[in-house]
């Protein structure tokens, strides 16, 4: 019965690839961290992701991506929210994106990506230091 | 604070999400908001949709919530998942199956989380009804995991209450039996698609007719639907009825206003007034430290329990 804010994070699939095991992996994680996860699910647009996270008040969207899109899609979500004056809402990435993307992807306005094997001890602490409940 | 109540009623996204949010971190200044919220509510149709986990309560809520809107009907959903008491955190995954309406500016749906404040789940949500009532839905959809006794709770709250089952639950309709049964409107059994429909339909046919009271005249006896959430089939026939079940309460009842019926009204108050109690009296116990040092005492021996209660509560009590 704590009083208090609770980190909201979704968890969101974009694009075409159909395997979520990796998003449903660090949605578990981030429950046992005690998180509110809020799962959209595969195939997600970064239109349908933005309007869910608005709706759900979260203070962190986590994609997913390992199809190779994830350019465009991680890029116009960050786009999205800024139209949407909902910048605050943190935008971090994970799935096989080429080391050399991060960069562009960061500067674009990713706040982190994390790469296949970082240990989910580590992202979870990520979020426990960058991400504060709005 | 008019500015958070003018937002609300004029149906603006942002406000109406952050406020849900402060009403489950238990944001104090919310009562205020709530307050003046109160006069905008009433004008909602709520319908609770009930069940074990995955009888298919999200696709059929989804499948709804389609046939709501070709109706040109605004709906708000709450999909309600239960919080890890190991963790408190939780998986909210009902969303999956009605992402589709995400785009929909009609359509407006939010997913809680069973913790909540001032009093829990039921009182939070009951909150999150109104502001999505003063929002201007015109239907709420509530979907909660028929387990507990929090849940149940909730669906009170709505108009018309459904209860989801599935083919095979055999004796599993029996332990539905206690809590669910009356607070259900309308049983459904989704998946028809699957064998045992029939068995399953017959056994709640014969549960439904040894209610005794349900023979009361003029009282509503629940229907039994089949569906196949998955193939729309039987969601439109499903909302017909709520719709009859509608009528029904205001024959009965002379309004919609069933949450301003005396018995509804009662059972709200008292339930707020105990959470409120709890609250304020149990954080000040705390904060003081007279909880701590009554604990350490009784640990010690050197108090009964029952003394350490009357010592702590009546004071504060003013009894
Ligand atoms: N065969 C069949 N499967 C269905 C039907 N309706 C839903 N399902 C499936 O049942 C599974 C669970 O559906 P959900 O809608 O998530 O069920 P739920 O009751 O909301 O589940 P929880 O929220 O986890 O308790 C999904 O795989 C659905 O596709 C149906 O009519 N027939
Ligand atoms: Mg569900």
């Amino acid at each position: 019965m704590a009083q208090g804010r609770r980190i909201r994070i979704m968890v969101a699939k974009p694009g075409l690839d159909g395997h979520d095991r990796g998003a449903r992996i660090i949605a578990r994680a981030y429950r046992d961290a005690g998180f509110e996860v809020v799962y959209t699910g595969l195939h997600q647009t970064p239109e349908e992701i933005v309007e869910a996270a608005i709706q759900e008040d979260v203070d962190m969207i986590g994609l997913s991506s390992l199809a190779g899109a994830h350019k465009y899609l991680f890029i116009r979500t960050v786009e999205l929210l800024r139209e949407k004056g909902a910048e605050d809402i943190v935008v971090c990435g994970g799935g096989i994106i080429p080391e050399e993307d991060i960069p562009m992807l960061k500067e674009a306005g990713v706040k982190e990506i994390f790469t296949p094997g970082t240990p989910l001890g580590v992202i979870v602490e990520w979020v426990e230091q960058n991400v504060k409940p709005r | 604070m008019n500015e958070v109540v003018e937002k609300v009623v004029a149906g603006d996204v942002r406000t109406v999400a952050r406020l849900i949010r402060d009403i489950d971190d238990g944001v104090p200044e919310v009562r205020e908001i709530l307050k003046a919220l109160y006069p905008h509510t009433g004008n909602a149709y709520v319908i609770g949709i009930t069940g074990a986990p995955g009888v298919g309560k999200s696709t059929l809520v989804d499948q709804m919530v389609t046939h709501l809107r070709k109706r040109d009907k605004t709906v708000g959903v709450l999909a309600v998942d239960p919080t890890s008491p190991f963790s408190g955190g939780a998986i909210l995954g009902d969303r999956v199956r009605m992402q589709r309406h995400s785009m929909d500016q009609g359509v407006f749906i939010r997913s809680l989380a069973t913790r909540g404040h001032f009093g829990g789940l039921t009182q939070s949500t009951r909150s999150a009804i109104d502001v999505l009532d003063a929002m201007g839905k015109d239907y709420i959809l509530v979907e909660t995991v028929g387990v507990g006794q929090d849940e149940v709770d909730v669906v009170k709250s709505a108009h018309t209450t459904v209860v989801v089952v599935i083919p095979g639950m055999g004796d599993d309709i029996q332990a539905i039996k206690a809590g669910i049964l009356e607070v259900a409107d309308i049983f459904v059994i989704n998946k028809a698609d699957r064998e045992g429909t029939d068995k399953t339909l017959s056994d709640l046919r014969l549960m439904i007719d040894m209610d005794h009271k349900k023979y009361e005249e003029g009282s509503w006896k629940p229907p039994i639907l089949k569906t196949q959430a998955v193939f729309d089939k039987g969601v439109k026939e499903l909302l017909e009825e709520i719709e009859k079940h509608g009528k029904h309460l205001i024959e009965s009842t002379g309004g919609l206003h069933v949450r301003r019926k005396k018995e509804k009204v009662r059972d709200e108050l008292v339930e707020m007034v105990k959470s409120r109690l709890y609250e304020e009296v149990v954080n000040r116990l705390i904060l003081t430290g007279e909880f701590d040092r009554a604990v350490e005492s009784i640990v010690e021996g050197k108090l009964d329990p029952y003394t350490a209660c009357d010592d702590l509560v009546i004071p504060k009590l003013d009894l």
